[in-house]
C-alpha cells in the first residue's frame, strides 16, 4: 500500500512545479504527435530494404538456371519385377532416353543424378567408410569402421571398405546432341581437396572396384551427385539422347532415379528458395513497419511515462 | 562464600541479598588490587586467584583446593577406566609411552582423501548441480596449502626432559607445548607455566569467538611456583573430556605424581587453558600440556563444514533441469521406438545399409541408445560452469565495492558465501537486531543521576557538564563513589602502552565506555590484579579504610529491586524511564560496605550510550524506507525492552506514530493471557488490512515463548499479515526459531546482526548478513556477507542482490536455449536420416559450441545492467520483479524453450532448403547450421542485453569472428572431417545469403514480439528504462504529475507489499505492470484486497489518460 511520499513533490515547491509542468506538458504533446516508434519502423523497413532486393537477385539467378530433370528408372523397365530385373547381372540393361532442350544452355552444363527416397545420411551409411584407408598406402588394414562391409569373404579388407564404396551409383550415361556423340567430362568431379590430400593419390591404382577411380572419390563425399559435365553450349531445342546403363538398384526401397541437365550461376544450381523467401521476408517485414505506424497512429501510446508503474498511481481514496 | 553469605544474612537490606545470590550464582569473587591484607576466603568453585606474595598464594590455593576436594579415584573406579575412556581421555604429560592413543596435531580442512575424492564428489555433485568439481578441488586444495602452512609451523615442545623443535602437526597429546609472546596457540593446551610470577597469562581468543578483548588465563593451581626447569620434567595426569565443541567449557582434572606437590586432585576449567588459534598477549612465555590435538581441538570440532544454502534460484534452475531431463527422456523413448519401427519397416529395404536379418535382440537399444546420446547435449553441462563463475564475480562485485566500504573502520564489505547472490535479490524479510545493527553501538557517557541529581544537558554530553565536573572537584562522596564504581566493576584489562598512556581493553561496549568516561574524570585504572571481575559485581577492599565494599552494576529491572524504597528509588525510576524515552541505554550502579551494619549510603547511577536518531547509524531510516517500497517487511528482534525497543523502531522510520500507523501489542504472563491478546492482534489486523494504516505488532520473549510453543500456527498467520513487528527481550534461539518459522512460510528471510546473540539467527536465515561492527566479529564470521554499515543493506539487496538475480536469470535461461536450440536441430535432421540418430554436427563443433561459441559472449552479461543503479534506487519497487521470481519461472522459461524451438526450425529448414540437391553434403549442410546458430546466439544475446561496455561488444561479435577463425583452422587440417568445407562454404554468396536469411527470420518475430510487448504490455521495468534512456533527468515530475492526475483516476492499483502465499508468478510473466498480479494469493482468501481485477483495469485507464 506504499504510495510514493509527496514529500518529494513538495521539494520542488510550487514555484517551480508549475514551470516544469508547462514544459512536461508540450514535451508529452510533442511526443505523441511525432512520437512513431522510430527505431522499430526504422528497423523493420531496413530489413525490407535490404531482402526484397536480395530476393529479386536471387530470384532471377536461379530463374536464369535452366534445369532439366528426366526420371528414367520407370521406363528404363520394362518387366514387371523390377528388382529381379535389376538384380540379374545377364540383362542388357542399357536405356534410351532422348530430351528435348527447351532454351539454349550456356556450358558448362552439368550433369547430376538424383536419387529419391535414398538415406544418404543414414547413421549406418555415413559411418561406414574409412578416410584412413582411402588416404595412405599402407592404410589397408584400417577397416574398423567400415563394418559391415569390412573384409570380403575370404576375410582380405576390402578396398575401399564399406557401405558408401560398396553401394557405389553404377549407371552410365553416354550422352550425344542432335545424334553427335558428345563427351563428358568427368574430372573435377570431386573436389580438387579430396584427390589431393583427402585421399592419397598413390591410393587410386589400388582401387579395385570397378567404375572410375575420380567417381569413387566423388561418392566417398557421401552425397556428391555430380555425374560430370558437357562443357559446350547446348542450343534451344537440340534433342539430347542419353543411353543409360541401369545398373543401379533403387527399386528394391521404391526410391526413383533422374537425370539433370543444369547450367550454373552465381547462386549455385536452379533453387527458387532463397529468392521467395527473401522477397516474402521483405514484404513481410514492410507490411510489419506499416503496422507498427498505423497502431500507433490508432493507439498512440507514451514509452516510459513513469506515471504507467503502479505504485506511482496514487489512489483518491488514500491520499498519504 | 561463606563468609558472603554471612554477610548477606546479617544485612538487613534486600539489596544485598539478592546481590549475594547473584554473586554465588556467577560465581567470581574478584579482589581489588593493591598491597594490604589479602582477602583469605575467598574461595569458589572456579579458580579465583588472589595475587600478591607467592606463597601466600600457593597457601590459599591448597585451602581452595580442600574446599572443593573431590573423592579421589578408587580402585574400583579406577578399574572402569577403560570403559570411562570412551567417554574421557587421559593425557599423560610429558609421557611418551602413553602419547600413541590420540590423533597428532595435524590439522586438516580439506573435505576429500584422494581415496574419497570421487565417490563423495560424485555424491555432492548429485545433491548441488552447481557445485563444480574443479572449483571444489581448487578450493580444497588452497585449504590444503593453508593447512600445511599452519602444520609445518615451528616450535617448542619438551621431549624427555629437554626443549626440542619440531612442526605444529607433530605434536602429540601430553607434549609440554611452549609458547611466546604474539604466538599462535597451535592446539589446545593446559596451562602449566607463565613469565607472570603470579602465574597468569593474557590471550587473545578473537578467532575462535570473535571477542577482541584480551581474556585473562590462569594456572593450575599444583603448578603453581614451579622452577622454568621443573616443568620440564613434570608428570601427571589430566582427565578430560572427549572432544567437544564447547569453548565454554572445560571440566577436567589434573593430578600430578610425585615428586610434584602431592597426588590430590584438582579441578580443571575453561581459565586454566589455552585454545588453539588464540593469541598470547602481554605475557612473556607460557608453557602447557597438549590434551586435544589436530582436528579434536575445540576450534577443530566446531568449524565444521557448513551446509551449503541453495538459493531459490539454484533450486528453481534444478526443477527446470529436471523437467528437461524428462522431456528428453521422453524424446529419447518416442524416437527410439519410431526409429525402430522405421527399422523394421523401411530400412531394411534399404540394401545399402545392410542391416543383418537376425540380429541380438539388443540391437533394440542400439537406436535409443544414439539418440539418448543426441539429446544428452539438452541439458547444458556448461551451465554449471558459467553459474560458478559469474557467481563468484558477483561476490567479488560485492568486494570491490567502493560505495559499500566502511570508511570509518576501513572495513569494505564482503562476500564469504559467493554462492547466493540471487537470493539478495528476492529477499522478503529481514529480520534485523536492533543493537548495533541499526544503532551503531557506540557507547558514550552521556546523562547520569546520581543521589537524585541528574547531570548531563540536552545536547548530552555528561563529561562536559559543569555541574558533574564542579561536583568531581569539590569531592562529592556521592559522586566519587559514583566513579570508583564506573572504574571498578567491570573486566576491563588496562594495557600500558611504553609512552605511559593507558587503553582498556573491554569486552563490552558499555564497559569501555563507563572506564573511558571516569579516566576523563580523573579517576583513572592504573592497574587492576584482580580480573576475575564478576559480571554484575565485584567485592572490594578498599586499602585505604580497610572496608570491603560490594559494587554492583546492573540493567534497572535487576538492580532497583535491590534498592531500598524510598523517595529517591522514584526519582531513579523516573530518570530511568526518562532516558530510555531518549533511546539512551540505562544501566544501574549501586554499592555498599559489606561489613558495616548499617547501611550507609547508596547510590544509583544511569548512564547510557546515546542511541538518538541524529547519531546513530548514518541512514537507518532511509535504508529501511526504501527497502520497505520495495517490498521487503522488516522484523526488529531485540534483547531490549519493550519501551526502548519502540523508540529505536519510531526513531528508524520502522513504525510509524498514532494516525498512521498503529501497534498492536501481545503480552500477558499466562498462556491464556497470551492466547487472548494473540486472537485480538490477529483479529485487528484482519479487519485493518484494508486501511493504509501501517500495522505493527509488539511482542516480547514471554509471550513469544508461549506463542511459539502453543500457538504457533495462529501466530504465522499473523506474521503473514504483518509487515512489521517488534520482538523484545528475545534469546537468541528464539530470534532462530522466528526466522525458521519464517522460512517454514516459504518466504526469503534475511538476518542482519552483528553481536555474538544473531549467530544463530544468521545462519538459520537464507542470508545470513553480519555487521563487522564494534560488539567483536562473531557474527560477521558467522554470516555470508559482512557489511560495515546497515545502510549499505539497501545497496547489497537492490544493487548486488538484483542485478544478480537478473543476469542470473538470463545466463541459465539463454544455457538452456542454447542447448535446446543445437538438440533440436539433431532430432530434425534426423528425420532426414531415417531416424537412426545420424549426429548433423561433429564431435569437434558440438564440444566448441557448447564451451566456445555460446558460452562466452553471454558470461559477459555479469556487466549488464537493465537499469542504472540511481533509478533502481528512486524506486526500490522495481525489485518485486525479483522477489516474485518473475524472471526465472516456468513460464519465462517455457517462452525461451519455444524460442530455441523456433529458432530450430528456421535454422533447419532455411538449411535444407537452400542446400537442397548438389550441395546437401552432410558436412556442409552442418557446417551452415552451425553458423545459423552462432548467428541468432549472437543477435539474441544483443537483443537481450540492455547496456553495452566494450567487453560486451568485443565478447559477441568477437566470438563470431573466432568461430570463422577457428573453423577455417580446422578446415585446412587434411585428416579432420571437415577439410576444405569452410573456404568453400565462404567462397559462396548463397552461404552468406542463407545466414542473413536465418537471421532475418529467426530474429523478425522475436524483434516484433518485444516492440509490441514494450509498447502495450510494458513491464515496470521497461517503463523505467525507457524513461532512463528518453528523459532520465525528469523523475522529479513523477510525483507532481501523479498528484495532478490522482483526482481524475478514479481506479487506482495499490502496491501490495505484503507477501501472500503462492506467489502466482508463473501465471502472470511480466505481462502485467500490477506488481500485485504475482502476488496475489492462491491459497489465501483473506486477502479480499487484492483483486486481480486491480491489474485488469488498470490498462483502459492509462490508455484513457493518453
Amino acid at each position: 500500500m506504499r504510495v510514493r511520499s509527496p514529500k518529494n513533490a513538495s521539494l520542488f515547491g510550487s514555484l517551480t512545479g508549475r514551470l516544469r509542468l508547462t514544459r512536461h506538458v508540450a514535451a508529452r504533446g510533442l511526443l505523441s504527435l511525432s512520437g512513431i516508434p522510430a527505431p522499430i519502423v526504422g528497423a523493420f523497413s531496413l530489413i525490407g530494404i535490404v531482402f526484397v532486393p536480395i530476393g529479386l537477385a536471387s530470384l532471377s539467378a536461379s530463374q536464369a538456371i535452366v534445369e532439366l530433370v528426366d526420371r528414367y528408372d520407370a521406363e528404363c523397365v520394362s518387366a514387371s519385377d523390377k528388382v529381379g530385373f535389376i538384380q540379374d547381372t545377364k540383362t542388357d540393361k542399357a536405356c534410351t532416353r532422348t530430351i528435348t532442350v527447351p532454351k539454349p544452355m550456356k556450358g558448362p552444363v552439368h550433369i547430376y543424378y538424383q536419387l529419391e527416397n535414398f538415406y544418404q545420411n543414414h547413421r549406418r551409411y555415413v559411418k561406414s567408410r574409412s578416410d584412413k584407408q582411402l588416404r595412405y598406402k599402407d592404410a589397408t588394414n584400417l577397416i574398423k569402421t567400415c563394418e559391415p562391409e569390412g573384409t570380403s569373404a575370404d576375410g582380405a579388407p576390402i578396398v575401399p571398405c564399406g557401405l558408401i564404396a560398396w553401394s557405389l551409383f553404377n549407371d552410365t550415361y553416354s550422352f550425344s546432341v542432335n545424334k553427335k556423340a558428345i563427351e563428358v567430362n568427368k574430372k573435377n568431379i570431386a573436389w580438387e581437396s579430396d584427390k589431393s590430400s583427402k585421399f592419397g593419390s598413390d591410393v587410386y591404382p589400388k582401387i579395385s572396384r570397378k567404375g572410375d577411380s575420380l567417381v569413387a572419390a566423388s561418392w566417398m563425399r557421401k552425397c556428391q551427385k555430380l555425374y560430370g559435365r558437357i562443357e559446350s553450349d547446348i542450343m534451344a531445342s537440340d534433342e539430347i539422347t542419353v543411353v543409360i546403363q541401369n545398373n543401379y538398384n533403387t527399386y528394391s526401397f521404391g526410391g526413383t532415379k533422374a537425370l539433370v541437365l543444369s547450367t550454373t550461376s552465381w547462386i549455385g544450381g536452379k533453387n527458387n528458395f532463397i529468392g521467395v523467401a527473401y522477397v516474402a521476408i521483405g514484404g513481410i517485414c514492410f507490411f510489419l513497419a506499416l503496422c507498427f505506424v498505423i497502431l500507433h497512429v490508432v493507439k498512440p501510446r507514451t514509452l516510459g511515462d513513469p506515471s504507467y508503474l503502479s505504485w506511482n498511481k496514487e489512489s483518491p481514496d488514500h491520499p498519504n | 562464600m561463606a563468609h558472603v553469605t554471612r554477610l548477606a544474612r546479617s544485612a538487613p537490606s534486600s539489596l544485598l541479598c539478592t546481590v549475594s545470590a547473584s554473586l554465588c550464582l556467577t560465581g567470581h569473587i574478584a579482589r581489588f588490587s593493591g598491597p594490604g591484607p589479602l582477602l583469605r576466603e575467598t574461595a569458589d568453585e572456579s579458580p579465583a586467584r588472589s595475587y600478591g606474595e607467592l606463597d601466600a598464594a600457593a597457601e590459599i590455593w591448597r585451602r581452595t583446593a580442600v574446599l572443593v576436594l573431590r573423592p579421589s579415584p578408587s580402585p574400583s573406579r579406577l578399574q572402569f577406566f577403560a570403559k570411562l575412556k570412551a567417554m574421557k581421555r587421559f593425557v599423560y604429560i610429558n609421557d611418551e609411552s602413553y602419547q600413541n592413543d590420540y590423533c597428532d596435531n595435524r590439522i586438516s580442512n580439506t573435505k576429500y582423501t584422494l581415496w574419497n575424492f570421487l565417490p563423495k564428489n560424485l555424491w555432492e555433485q548429485f545433491r548441488f548441480v552447481t557445485l563444480s568439481a574443479t572449483k571444489e578441488a581448487w578450493d580444497d586444495y588452497n585449504r590444503y596449502i593453508s593447512d600445511r602452512q599452519a602444520n609445518e609451523k615451528e616450535l617448542w615442545i619438551v621431549k624427555n626432559g629437554s626443549r626440542k623443535h619440531i612442526q605444529a602437526q607433530d605434536i602429540q597429546v601430553g607434549n609440554i607445548v611452549w609458547i611466546r609472546e604474539n604466538e599462535e596457540v597451535p592446539c589446545d593446551l593446559v596451562l602449566l607455566g607463565t613469565s607472570e610470577p603470579q602465574g597468569v597469562c593474557h590471550v587473545e581468543t578473537a578467532a575462535l569467538d570473535g571477542e577482541t578483548d584480551l581474556k585473562t588465563r590462569v594456572i593450575p593451581p599444583p603448578c603453581v611456583g614451579l622452577e622454568f626447569d621443573q616443568l620440564h620434567k613434570l608428570k601427571g595426569v589430566i582427565e578430560c573430556p572427549v572432544p567437544d565443541k564447547d569453548i565454554r567449557r572445560f571440566d577436567a582434572n589434573i593430578h600430578l605424581f610425585p615428586p610434584f606437590i602431592d597426588n590430590d586432585i584438582c579441578p580443571l576449567s575453561i581459565n586454566n587453558t589455552l585454545l588453539q588459534s588464540c593469541y598470547l598477549r602481554n605475557t612473556e612465555w607460557a608453557c602447557g600440556v597438549a590434551v586435544y590435538t589436530g582436528n579434536e581441538t575445540k576450534l577443530g570440532m566446531s568449524r565444521g563444514v557448513p551446509e551449503p544454502k541453495l538459493t531459490a534460484m539454484d533450486a528453481m534452475i534444478d526443477k527446470l533441469t529436471g523437467a528437461i531431463f524428462l522431456f528428453q527422456l521422453s524424446l529419447v523413448v518416442v524416437l527410439g521406438s519410431a526409429g525402430n519401427i522405421w527399422k523394421d519397416s523401411e530400412a531394411r529395404k534399404q540394401w545399402y545399409v545392410k542391416y543383418d536379418d537376425d540380429e541380438p535382440w539388443y540391437q533394440i537399444l542400439v537406436i535409443p541408445l544414439r539418440f539418448e546420446l543426441l539429446c544428452s547435449i539438452m541439458i547444458p553441462i556448461s551451465i554449471k560452469v558459467s553459474l560458478d563463475f559469474v557467481k563468484s564475480l558477483y561476490a567479488k562485485f560485492i568486494d570491490w565495492d567502493e560505495e559499500m566500504f566502511d570508511l570509518e573502520n576501513d572495513t569494505p564489505a564482503h562476500a564469504a558465501n559467493t554462492a547466493i547472490s540471487e537470493d539478495l535479490g528476492q529477499v522478503e524479510y529481514v529480520l534485523t537486531d536492533k543493537t548495533g545493527t541499526l544503532t551503531e553501538n557506540k557507547m558514550i557517557f552521556r546523562r547520569c543521576c546520581i543521589g537524585g541529581t541528574s547531570y548531563g544537558n540536552e545536547c548530552g554530553d555528561a563529561l562536559k557538564d559543569v555541574e558533574l565536573l564542579n561536583a568531581i572537584a569539590n569531592g562529592s562522596p556521592h559522586v566519587i563513589k559514583f566513579l570508583t564504581v564506573m572504574t571498578l566493576c567491570n573486566t576491563v584489562i588496562p594495557i600500558k602502552s611504553p609512552n605511559g598512556s593507558i587503553s582498556y581493553k573491554a569486552q563490552s561496549q558499555d564497559e569501555d565506555a563507563l572506564v573511558n568516561a571516569a579516566a576523563n574524570l580523573h579517576m583513572v585504572l592504573v592497574s587492576k590484579n584482580g580480573n576475575i571481575a564478576g559480571r554484575m559485581s565485584v567485592v572490594v577492599l578498599d586499602c585505604q579504610s580497610g572496608k570491603i565494599l560490594l559494587l554492583s552494576k546492573g540493567a534497572d529491572e535487576a538492580v532497583l529491586p535491590c534498592a531500598y524504597s524510598g523517595q529517591q528509588t522514584k526519582t531513579f525510576v523516573d530518570a530511568v524511564d526518562k532516558y530510555a524515552q531518549l533511546g539512551l541505554r540505562t544501566l544501574c550502579l549501586a554499592w555498599r560496605e559489606l561489613e558495616s551494619e548499617e547501611y550507609a549510603e547508596w547510590s544509583r547511577l544511569f548512564k547510557e550510550a546515546n542511541s538518538a536518531l541524529t547519531d546513530r547509524e548514518v541512514g537507518v531510516p532511509e535504508t529501511i524506507e526504501i527497502l520497505r517500497q520495495s517490498g521487503i517487511n522488516f522484523w526488529m528482534l531485540t534483547g531490549d525492552k519493550q519501551s526502548t525497543a519502540i523508540q529505536i523502531a519510531l526513531l528508524c522510520n520502522l513504525i510509524s506514530s498514532e494516525p498512521k500507523g498503529q501497534l498492536l501489542y501481545i503480552n500477558g504472563r499466562t498462556e491464556d493471557e497470551v492466547a487472548r491478546s494473540l486472537e485480538r492482534v490477529i483479529l485487528t489486523m484482519r479487519i485493518t488490512s484494508s486501511e493504509p494504516k501501517e500495522l505493527a505488532f509488539v511482542v516480547d520473549g514471554w509471550a513469544l515463548e508461549i506463542i511459539l510453543t502453543h500457538y504457533s500456527e495462529a501466530f504465522t498467520e499473523l506474521a503473514v499479515l504483518s509487515k512489521t513487528a517488534l520482538c523484545c527481550r528475545v534469546t537468541p534461539s528464539q530470534k532462530a526459531q522466528l526466522v525458521k518459522l519464517l522460512k517454514s512460510c516459504d518466504y526469503r528471510t534475511l538476518a542482519i546482526g552483528d553481536g555474538g546473540n544473531d549467530v544463530r539467527m544468521i545462519q538459520q536465515a537464507h542470508i545470513g548478513v553480519g555487521i563487522s561492527g564494534r560488539e567483536g566479529l562473531q557474527a560477521a564470521r558467522a554470516a555470508d556477507y559482512s557489511i560495515g554499515k546497515f545502510r549499505f543493506l539497501k545497496r547489497l539487496i537492490l544493487v548486488h542482490g538484483r542485478y544478480s538475480y537478473n543476469r542470473t536469470a538470463f545466463l541459465s535461461q539463454y544455457s538452456f536455449y542454447k542447448s535446446l536450440l543445437i538438440c533440436f536441430i539433431q532430432i530434425f535432421f534426423s528425420f532426414l536420416s531415417g531416424i537412426a540418430g545420424t549426429s548433423l554436427f561433429n564431435s569437434v563443433s558440438l564440444m566448441a559450441y557448447n564451451v566456445f561459441y555460446t558460452s562466452i559472449p553471454v558470461l559477459t552479461t555479469v556487466l549488464d545492467k537493465d537499469l542504472s543503479e540511481k533509478t533502481v534506487m528512486q524506486n526500490p519497487e522495481i525489485l518485486l520483479y525479483c522477489q516474485a521470481g518473475r524472471l526465472l519461472n516456468p513460464s519465462t522459461f517455457a517462452g525461451w524453450f519455444g524460442r530455441s524451438l523456433y529458432h530450430a526450425i528456421v535454422i533447419f529448414l532455411i538449411t535444407i532448403h537452400a542446400y537442397s540437391n548438389e550441395r546437401s553434403e552432410m558436412e556442409e549442410l552442418s557446417m551452415v547450421a552451425l553458423s545459423g546458430s552462432i548467428w541468432l546466439q549472437a543477435f539474441v544475446v544483443t537483443l537481450e542485453m540492455n547496456s553495452f561496455t566494450f567487453v560486451q561488444l568485443l565478447a559477441i561479435w568477437g566470438n563470431c569472428i573466432a568461430f570463422y577463425a577457428i573453423n577455417f583452422f580446422i578446415s585446412s587440417i587434411p585428416s579432420s572431417g571437415m577439410y576444405t568445407i569452410m573456404f568453400r562454404l565462404c567462397k559462396q554468396p548463397a552461404y552468406w545469403i542463407t545466414l542473413l536469411l536465418i537471421s532475418g527470420v529467426g530474429m523478425g518475430p522475436v524483434l516484433a514480439l518485444k516492440y509490441f510487448r514494450y509498447t502495450y504490455r510494458p513491464s515496470a521495468i521497461n517503463v523505467l528504462q525507457k524513461a532512463e534512456r528518453s528523459r532520465g533527468p525528469m523523475y522529479s515530475l513523477v510525483n507532481l504529475e501523479s498528484q495532478l492526475r490522482s483526482d481524475k483516476d478514479t481506479m487506482m492499483v495499490p502496491v501490495a507489499t505484503t507477501p501472500v502465499k503462492g506467489k502466482s508468478s508463473v501465471y502472470e510473466p511480466l505481462l502485467s505492470d500490477s506488481p500485485m498480479a504475482s502476488r496475489r494469493s492462491l491459497g489465501s482468501s483473506s486477502f479480499d484486497i487484492f483483486q486481480p481485477a486491480h491489474s485488469r483495469t488498470s490498462y483502459p485507464r492509462n490508455i484513457k489518460a493518453n
